[in-house]
């Protein structure tokens, strides 16, 4: 294989282009970074459990395979019966958008601000 | 000529299984979903400028069934046959196209299968935290891909295969 010059350029270019477009996506996506109020329990895509940032608790979520805690306005995965238990090691989330993903269990833990929800629970 | 063909081929996929093996056992450095270092894309490059796309497909598909069949559940051969076919997909134009080095497709691989399983995954979890990990998948793809891209191209300069 021919390692010329003109192929570092490219590698170099493409590479520059991705860290690029990652740092895009960052920019776009990281969020408003404003608290959240509510954690919304989806499995297999479909909500079937929503809990308020502002009641401490814990919850066993899809039948006991994930155990949410929620204190202090944060919500985490504490425990999990997942093999790969990546989604205890997510940690805890706050900020309006953050999720935890649990794929072997197909569970996400969304945090929303969703303003009506403050008024139902005060 | 064609048995030996055969028999390098073999030898691919039994390598590109043990790598897949091999990282199974590492644990995760960082807790996104998806985030791999792609050991086994050692054999694919290797076989992709060696033998042939159309070789390199096979390797990379027997790979992900085996393995899948063997250490994952049915729920990981979705997200795999996915990162894998969109890693394929670009590496195979890549390459094509004469322009970049090994590293470069193998840096594309890398951040592609990344992107492939998760957008899967996300697709079958019906939601979109996708682009929330997004930025993450393609750094350590990149990184994982500099890595995999310097060890192929050294296996394809060193490694002769004639037949």
């Amino acid at each position: 294989m021919i390692r010329s010059g003109k192929k570092r350029l490219a590698d170099l270019l493409l590479i520059l282009g991705l860290l690029l477009l990652a740092l895009v996506c960052y920019l776009l996506f990281s969020g408003s970074g404003s608290r959240g109020n509510v954690a919304v329990v989806c499995v297999n895509g479909e909500e079937v459990a929503r809990y308020s940032l502002a009641v401490e608790g814990r919850y066993e979520l899809n039948g006991g395979s994930n155990i949410l805690m929620i204190r202090d306005g944060c919500a985490w995965l504490e425990d999990a019966d997942c093999p790969d238990k990546l989604c205890v090691r997510q940690g805890k989330i706050q900020l309006d958008g953050q999720c935890i993903t649990c794929l072997p269990n197909k569970l996400t833990v969304t945090i929303y601000a969703d303003n009506s929800e403050v008024e139902l629970i005060s | 000529m064609k048995t030996k063909k055969i028999a390098v081929m073999a030898l691919a996929a039994a390598l590109a299984m043990i790598l897949s093996f091999v990282e199974s056992q590492i644990p995760a450095f960082v807790a996104v979903p998806g985030v791999k270092v792609g050991l086994a894309n050692i054999a694919v490059v290797f076989v992709l400028y060696k033998l042939g796309w159309k070789e390199a497909v096979a390797i990379s598909l027997i790979r992900v069934f085996v393995v899948s069949v063997l250490f994952g559940t049915a729920v990981s051969l979705f997200y795999s046959v996915a990162g894998a076919v969109l890693s394929l997909t670009g590496m195979v134009l890549l390459k094509k196209s004469g322009l970049f080095s090994t590293v470069a497709v193998s840096v594309t691989g890398g951040v592609l299968h990344n992107v492939g399983q998760i957008a899967m995954a996300c697709m079958l979890l019906e939601t979109n935290v996708i682009k929330y990990y997004l930025p993450f998948l393609i750094v350590s793809g990149i990184i994982a891909g500099i890595v995999i891209g310097v060890i192929a191209a050294i296996m394809v300069k060193r490694v002769n295969v004639e037949y």
